[in-house]
């Protein structure tokens, strides 16, 4: 579905990113894990047109997607979490969420200024889908409440909802679990498990092993920007070059 | 709107309030248009100069873009004392009287109600903009910008748009406030009265619209009240001003929100 063909990035003398190659199935959880500062992010931040490709191409579903910026992505399919939460703490949990069906909503300025009925009944509807998408993490009772107000925990796994509400074919998590106790770890692999995972194509990058051996359907391993290996998580767990280069001895669980 | 939802600054907005009242004086009393229909091509000329600027400019935040607006509107000032023959230099130009449709507007009771009736219609309408989806998209702008995108939300446009609805706003305002005062001059698009626009904003709140009313009215009564401590006006204005925004910093409207939830908090 994604086929990342031989992409680099270069920052200043350093190449973050350096000649990689792979390929994303439909329907699996595709995990891209590596030490820190191994490109990981770097990679995303191409895949989803905030950096620019120095070299190589990326497509989705055969279709050219290098250097399209973020949100017209969207209208593409892809979406996006962040490393570092994004979350409009200004708004509402439920602003949140509606906040991902921007791209399905009539903002024509002159029929807002005058409240006019197809606006607001097409905030009614979407109104409701979000409150659905809310209820899969039991939030609904507190769709009303400031998004600043909330744990960290909740809000990474608000913006994951958030993401579905484009309805998008691919979504990219980049550590979704960064900063969470076990609990809420295990929550959130959870969700991505069975809520996400059901219809979309997931490209996950975290450094929680255990998550990532659990959930994933198959795992690339990047180092320096290039690279190391591939395969489903045993045979990840049992390859040498990787257990040398990053998980060292005793890290795997 | 442009400062409190989508949280950007403008310190141009005296001077493009100001421009857009000197093109539409010039095309009623130089080339004898209609009153109404001069300002409504006023509002057209300045939404697309708005729109034009826009572009560059918004690619810039918070402090450099309001160093950058402030540019702006330095600039049409000097280029309002500098025309002579267009716009009368620093001594300004007389204006002729309001009319809409023929009916003229004469003493001070018909442009209250003109004021006042458009004041309504514009409040009801931006409250209902911001209730929108449109007013969603811009608090998200405020709110994080890298989610606002990641959504699919064109952010640089939407800051456009509301760069661009700001200045018509503005043209509207300088337009009627000339005609009204019957004169108008390169103070109208001084520096002074942006940041007076922009005080009247803070201290009002940002991100609501009465904040706005509320500062405004405070901003026009103020000097008034102070004028009998005669030297001492400046100095007193600015200390209450300091003061509003050290114990009231989400501005006066912030009041009224607190004082309406301790009243709901006691009824339950």
């Amino acid at each position: 579905m994604l086929k990342i063909n031989s992409v680099t990035k270069q920052f200043g003398g350093i190449k973050a990113v350096d000649d990689l190659s792979f390929r994303v199935k439909k329907g699996h959880i595709h995990s891209i894990i590596g030490p820190n500062g191994a490109g990981k992010t770097t990679l995303v931040n191409m895949i989803t047109g905030v950096y620019k490709v120095d070299h190589g191409t990326i497509f989705l579903d055969g279709a050219d997607i290098t250097n399209i910026t973020t949100d017209k992505l969207v209208y593409r399919g892809i979406c996006r979490t962040f490393q570092n939460l994004e979350i409009c703490e200004n708004l509402t949990v439920l602003e949140n969420v509606l906040l991902g069906f921007d791209k399905y909503m009539d903002k024509s300025i002159i029929k807002s200024c005058f409240r006019a009925k197809s606006i607001l009944e097409d905030e009614k509807r979407h109104k409701d889908r979000a409150l659905h998408l809310l209820s899969l993490i039991g939030l609904e009772k507190i769709a009303n409440q400031k998004a600043e107000n909330l744990s960290y925990g909740i809000l990474k796994k608000l913006e994951i909802i958030r993401a579905l509400g484009t309805s998008p074919e691919l979504i990219l998590l980049d550590e979704p679990v960064a900063g969470l106790n076990p609990k809420e770890t295990a929550e959130v692999a959870d969700l991505i498990k069975t809520v996400v995972a059901d219809e979309v194509t997931i490209v996950l990058v975290e450094h929680d092993m255990k998550m990532v051996m659990q959930i994933s359907d198959y795992i690339t391993v990047i180092n320096f920007g290039k690279k190391l290996a591939q395969g489903t998580p045993e045979e990840i767990v049992n390859n040498k070059d990787v257990i040398r280069a990053y998980l060292g001895s005793g890290v795997v669980c | 709107m442009f400062m409190g939802y989508a949280g950007q600054v403008s310190l141009g907005h005296g001077a493009f309030a100001g421009l857009g009242g000197y093109i539409a004086v010039i095309l009623s009393s130089n080339y004898e248009l209609s009153p109404l229909f001069s300002i409504f091509i006023s509002v057209i000329t300045m939404a697309i100069l708005a729109f034009i600027i826009s572009k560059p400019i918004l690619r810039l935040k918070g402090h450099y873009l309001a160093m950058a607006t402030l540019g702006v509107g330095v600039i049409i000032s000097i280029f309002l004392n500098a025309e002579d023959e267009l716009t009368g230099g620093s001594d300004g130009m007389s204006v002729d009287s309001f009319s809409i449709f023929g009916y003229e507007f004469t003493d001070n009771l018909q442009w209250y109600i003109l004021c006042a009736v458009l004041l309504v219609f514009t409040i009801w309408m931006f409250t209902n903009l911001v209730d929108s989806p449109f007013g969603r998209v811009l608090k998200s702008i405020q709110g994080s910008e890298k989610a606002a995108n990641s959504v699919g939300i064109n952010v640089s446009h939407y800051k456009s748009i509301v760069f661009v609805i700001s200045v018509v706003i503005a043209t509207i305002s300088g337009s009627l406030y000339a005609f009204f005062s019957g004169f108008i001059s390169p103070a109208e698009a001084s520096f002074s009265h942006s940041i007076e626009l922009v005080v009247m904003v803070v201290l009002g709140g940002l991100g609501r619209i009465y904040g706005a009313i509320i500062g405004a009215v405070i901003l026009t009564i103020l000097p008034q009240l102070l004028t009998s401590f005669e030297d001492y006006q400046t100095l007193i204005y600015g200390a209450i001003i300091i003061f509003i925004m050290i114990f009231m910093p989400k501005g006066i409207a912030s009041l009224f929100n607190d004082m309406k939830r301790r009243l709901l908090a006691k009824d339950k």
